[in-house]
Formats: C-alpha cells, sequence, structure tokens
C-alpha cells in the first residue's frame, strides 16, 4: 500500500483579494521504503507539497492520504498526535532544542510525544544514535557539535519513533560538500535499515542523483517524475 | 510532567541574567509585602495589645446610651442590682470570657491644697482589674506596683502629676458631686503615676471602688461599666455574638434594650488606624500583584517570541498544544517559585534580626516601643499562594499564544 497517495490535491493561499495557486490539483503516490525528492524552483511549491504530507499545512481541496488515513480534516490535535506517530521531521537548520543534551533532543519525541518506558526510550536512542554514529556524543548540548553531527542528530529524531515517513526540507543546504553526501548516505543507509520512506524537498543535484524517484514541480503543477534507480510511481502531467 | 518541568527549567537557565532579574524583581516585592505585614501587624498588635491589656478590654457592657454621653461621664445611666446579677450569670456562662472587671467611671476635681483642676476617674476592684487589663501596672512609671490600689489611694495620670507637681506619697483632695447633685470630698495618698495611652481612658486616674461608692455615697451595686477579657482575641466575634444574643434580647418595659455592648473597636480610635494600615496592606499587595505580573508577562511574552522558531520544531514534530502551553506555564510558574522562596527566606531572617536586635520606636507621647515584628504562617503561605498563582496567571497569555502557534509560520520564523 502507498505510504503517501495525493489526488486532484489544491493549495491556495489567499490574502485580501489576492489568491495564490501554490499547488494546483496533483495526483501522485509513493510507496514505502521509497526515497524521493521533490525538486523546482524557488516559489514552485515543493515546500508546501512537503507540508501538506507532513501534516503541517491542510490543503485547499483533493484528497491525501499518509500512512493509511486521510489527512484532509484533522484538527489541530489531531494532526500534531499524528505526524508525532507516524512522520519524522528534518529541517535544513537541523533545529535541535539547544537546551537538551544529543540524547535527549534524540529522546524527545518519545518522552515528550509518544510516552515510552524509560528503559525503552533509552534502549531505543542508543540503538539510532548508534545507528547516526553519535552514541558516544549523546552527553553534547547542540551547541558543542558540528552542523554534520547536528543533522546527524537530527535524522536519529526523525527516526527513533519508527516513522513510516521522513520528510527533508533541504537537508544538506546548510552543510559542506563532504558532510551533505555522508548525510545523504546516512540517510540511505537508515532508509534500507528502518524501511523508512524518505520525502526530500530539495535544491540540492547530489540529493536528486541519489533519490530513485523525483517530482519536478513548477508553478504548483507536478510536471514530470523520473525513475532513476527504480519504483513504482503515477504522476500527472508526464 | 517532570519532563516538561525539567525542559522549564533548562530553559529558563539559558537566560540566566534575564531569570535572575525577574526573579529579583519579584523577591524585592515579596520582601516588601511581608516585611510590611510583619511590622505593621507588630504595630498594630502592640497598640491593640496596650489599649486592650492596659484599659479597655475586649468587650464593653453599658447601660443602653451610656456610650453616647459619655464625655460628661453620667452616674444616672450606671448599670444597677439585677442587670448587674444578670450579666454576671451571663459572664459565667460563657467559655470564652477569661476576666471581667466592674468600673465605676466619675469625675471629680482635684486638688493638691494650693491649686485645683478636673480629673476624670476609673473605680475598680483591683484584683479583677488586674485579671481584666494586666499591662496596667505596666503603665505605673511611678509607685508600687503589687497589687495595683488600695483603699484610699490614688493612681494620677503622668500630665496631671507634672501640671499639679504631685509625687507618690502625696496627700491630694478628690470632690465630687453624687447623681443627685450633692457633694462629697475625700483624702487620698499618690499611689502612683500612671503612663498615659493613646484612646479613650488612656488618661483618666484611678482610685479603689469602695471610696468611688463612699465619695458618690453609693450604697448599692452600681457600675458604670463592665469590662471583660477573653481567653482568645481571634475569638472576639463569636463570644461579641453570643453575648449579644443573650444581654441583647433583654428588653426595658417600654421595649428598649437595656444594655449596650461595644468591642474594642467601636470604642477605640486605634481601630481606625488598624483599618487603614489593613487598607495599606491591601494596596501593597496589589503593587506586589502588578510587579509579578507585569515582570513576569514581560519575560514569558520575550520567551516565546525568542523561541517561535524552537516551538514550530517542537509542534511540528508532534507535541500536542496543550504541553506547548503547559511548558511556557510552569516556566513562568517556576520563576514566580524562585521568587518567592529567596523573597520569603530573605523575609524571615530579616524578621529574625529585627526580634534580635530589638528595634525601639516612639509614638506620640509614648517612647521606646519595641517593635517585635512576627508573621503568621496564613500570611506567608497567602503571599506565597498569590505571588505563585499571579506568576502562572501573567504566562498563560503567552504560553496560550505559544501553543496555538501554526506551525509552518513558526519555523519560517528567523
Amino acid at each position: 500500500m502507498s505510504v503517501v497517495v495525493a489526488k486532484r490535491l489544491v493549495k491556495t493561499y489567499v490574502s485580501g483579494d489576492i489568491r495564490v495557486e501554490a499547488i494546483r490539483g496533483v495526483d501522485f503516490s509513493i510507496e514505502p521504503a521509497s526515497f524521493v525528492s521533490f525538486i523546482g524552483p524557488s516559489g514552485s511549491g515543493k515546500t508546501t507539497l512537503l507540508n501538506m504530507i507532513g501534516c503541517l499545512d491542510p490543503p485547499t481541496s483533493g484528497y491525501l492520504q499518509v500512512a493509511g488515513q486521510e489527512i484532509t480534516s484533522l484538527s489541530r490535535a489531531d494532526a500534531a498526535r499524528f505526524r508525532g506517530e507516524h512522520i519524522g521531521f528534518i529541517f535544513q537548520d537541523f533545529n535541535l532544542i539547544p537546551v537538551l543534551t544529543v540524547f535527549e533532543n534524540v529522546e524527545y519525541p518519545l518522552q515528550m510525544v509518544q510516552e515510552w518506558p524509560r528503559q525503552q526510550r533509552k534502549k531505543r536512542v542508543m540503538e539510532l544514535l548508534d545507528a547516526v554514529g553519535m552514541a558516544d556524543q549523546g552527553d553534547k548540548y547542540p551547541s558543542q557539535i558540528s552542523g554534520g553531527q547536528k543533522q546527524r542528530v537530527a535524522v536519529a529524531r526523525a527516526l527513533v519513533t519508527n516513522a513510516k515517513l521522513v520528510l527533508a526540507d533541504e537537508p544538506t543546504a546548510n552543510l559542506d560538500r563532504e558532510t551533505a553526501s555522508r548525510i545523504i548516505d546516512l540517510m540511505k543507509q537508515m532508509r534500507d535499515e528502518f524501511n523508512t520512506t524518505f520525502i526530500f524537498s530539495t535544491h540540492d543535484q547530489r540529493i536528486v542523483d541519489s533519490v530513485e524517484i523525483t517530482f519536478t514541480l513548477e508553478d504548483g503543477i507536478l510536471h514530470r517524475q523520473e525513475t532513476m534507480t527504480g519504483g513504482m510511481v503515477g504522476g500527472d502531467d508526464v | 510532567m517532570s519532563n516538561i518541568f525539567k525542559l522549564a527549567a533548562r530553559n529558563l537557565f539559558r537566560y540566566k541574567r534575564r531569570t535572575l532579574l525577574t526573579s529579583m524583581l519579584i523577591t524585592l516585592g515579596v520582601v516588601a509585602v511581608l516585611l510590611f505585614i510583619a511590622v505593621s501587624g507588630s504595630f498594630k498588635a502592640l497598640m491593640v495589645g496596650q489599649i486592650t491589656d492596659s484599659m479597655l478590654g475586649h468587650i464593653q457592657i453599658h447601660k443602653k446610651g451610656y456610650l453616647a454621653s459619655i464625655d460628661s461621664l453620667p452616674l444616672n445611666r450606671n448599670l444597677t442590682g439585677k442587670q448587674l446579677d444578670k450579666i454576671v450569670q451571663v459572664l459565667a456562662e460563657e467559655d470564652g470570657v477569661e476576666a471581667y472587671s466592674m468600673r465605676i467611671r466619675l469625675g471629680a476635681m482635684f486638688s493638691n491644697f494650693i491649686e485645683t483642676t478636673n480629673i476624670r476617674l476609673n473605680a475598680v476592684t483591683p484584683t479583677d482589674e488586674i485579671k481584666t487589663a494586666p499591662l496596667l501596672s505596666d503603665r505605673l512609671l511611678a509607685g508600687d506596683k503589687e497589687g495595683l490600689i488600695k483603699q484610699g489611694e490614688i493612681l494620677i495620670p503622668e500630665l496631671l502629676a507634672k501640671g499639679m507637681k504631685v509625687k507618690v506619697g502625696d496627700a491630694i483632695v478628690l470632690v465630687a458631686n453624687n447623681k443627685d447633685g450633692s457633694v462629697n470630698g475625700q483624702t487620698f495618698v499618690v499611689r502612683g503615676i500612671l503612663e498615659g495611652i493613646s484612646g479613650p481612658g488612656g488618661r483618666d486616674g484611678m482610685i479603689h471602688i469602695d471610696d468611688a461608692k463612699s465619695l458618690l455615697r453609693i450604697g448599692t451595686a452600681e457600675v458604670s461599666e463592665v469590662a471583660i477579657r477573653l481567653k482568645d482575641i481571634d475569638q472576639l466575634p463569636a463570644v461579641f455574638a453570643r453575648l449579644q444574643k443573650k444581654l441583647g434580647s433583654i428588653k426595658t418595659q417600654q421595649g428598649g434594650a437595656v444594655f449596650e455592648m461595644h468591642t474594642w473597636e467601636k470604642i477605640s480610635p486605634f481601630f481606625n488606624i488598624a483599618k487603614m494600615i489593613d487598607l495599606m496592606t491591601f494596596f501593597i499587595k496589589i503593587m506586589l500583584v502588578a510587579i509579578v505580573l507585569v515582570s513576569i508577562m514581560n519575560v514569558m511574552v520575550m520567551a516565546v517570541y525568542e523561541r517561535i522558531n524552537e516551538i514550530g520544531t517542537i509542534s511540528a514534530i508532534g507535541t500536542l498544544p496543550n504541553k506547548i502551553l503547559a511548558l511556557f506555564i510552569v516556566e513562568g510558574l517556576l520563576m514566580g517559585i524562585l521568587g518567592t522562596t529567596i523573597g520569603t527566606v530573605i523575609s524571615l531572617v530579616s524578621i529574625a534580626i529585627m526580634n534580635v536586635t530589638q528595634i525601639r520606636f516612639d509614638f506620640g507621647r509614648q517612647t521606646g516601643l519595641l517593635l517585635s515584628p512576627t508573621i503568621g504562617v496564613a500570611d506567608v503561605v497567602l503571599v506565597v499562594a498569590m505571588v505563585i498563582a499571579i506568576a502562572v496567571i501573567a504566562s498563560l497569555q503567552p504560553a496560550w499564544k505559544a501553543s496555538r502557534m501554526d506551525p509552518i509560520t513558526a519555523l519560517k520564523h528567523v
């Protein structure tokens, strides 16, 4: 079953008399354990699409199903609950909580969102920190580690809840070339290890080159899709 | 919940200087209020104690209409015979009463054989008076305190002693009119000099009740007032209500009340000063509320504004709005607790130091009054609870704003 299904998805922003159609009726689906990117120029609607998939922004119309659940009309609290259970986020600026240590940052979704018991939490966090190569940095605060390390921690945080889907908005934008490549490799490795679907919004050609499926958005329309290394995709305007 | 407290505490620690400054402001407010309550309470208790324990008693019973004409000390409005029996019976039945003293109040001419002046007198039974006004003997500036007074002796007010140049051991003459208008005179020996105090009767002299009866040619049981001391002044309203119920229901043949009863509050003008002190305490509490409200709200608004991006992050990764709300409320709560704890400790230490150093002050003509500030647990709890509650209330609006924040807008915030 597809992890994301979108049908005639529309997002329109209205400000006074001005209407901006950010997404204009797109159809697509994404299979589990895919490595997918949305690319396109600034203002093309890729972040909007990612926000809708991430249950952060409801569509204006159309049908959107994520992890087997229709998410078009969830309340604020239900949307938060859904995100906490099914979706992991990786941000361009890492967005770690500065007052928490590396360990606590990864632990946060288990503790504050899913409320796991302490021992299980500890085991799971160590598992993830080990997987991203940060097990020995658990006691450090975000201000004490490098950008690449921060993004590793962010990857661990996104995966720690066994999320079916990880959304990454420009995850390599603030990293140097070498670190960015390592982060991409890490995410691919995590996909293989945890069977998690990774969806990127990016300008980074290195990510585009490494994903299996690429959707190109222009003026809110999904123009084409490419299958770089295989995977089942449906789309419009192709 | 402990996670929320941990996160909130760390966020406060992140902005150490701001947290410290805000907490200091709250501390300052708490110290000001607690010290004011302690010092003003001490002053109030001292003055009330002095008034009730050395003169008025806690409750006074008179014949109806006596107080309205008290300036002329009317002898024709004295309590007599059956009225006194009834009062004695009711007081004996009342558990809250510790002691009572029956007094005759009279005006007389005072002569030192050279000059003559007016004097207002309280005629008392010494044993009863000592029990009812235990601090009375402390007002004796000169003379033997033991037993207070005997027949043939007089205690004269300080001002009169100075004005008439009379000292302990001197003989004086009192001349008084009885209620029928006949005049009688009697010689007394000055037993002591009484320090004047604020309030009614505070500048009166004192003689033995049997001397008053003889001077006024009163043959039967007759007194102007009955002063009552309670076991616990906090029980004043309850005891007063019970006495009022029993004595207030007794009517004359014409249907009017026989007795009138007053608490010290109604008799002493100091009660208005006490009320003013209470009012000032109230306004100081309001100022404290304002300080806490403004400072906490200011800090929390800043905290939310500075952490918009962080709020967006925790919201995006699934933190429920009510947890975000709780997180910011707990920050305000912790700041309130911190400021209040420090403030309470400083206040209690200051109060202890004031008691050890024995601060003395003058009030009116009274000098060297000892300030003994104390504060009740209830007052401390009330102030602490008030400050903490206000800290939480002040955090509500910023916390609500944080919890309602759109994660996308918050994440875009730079």
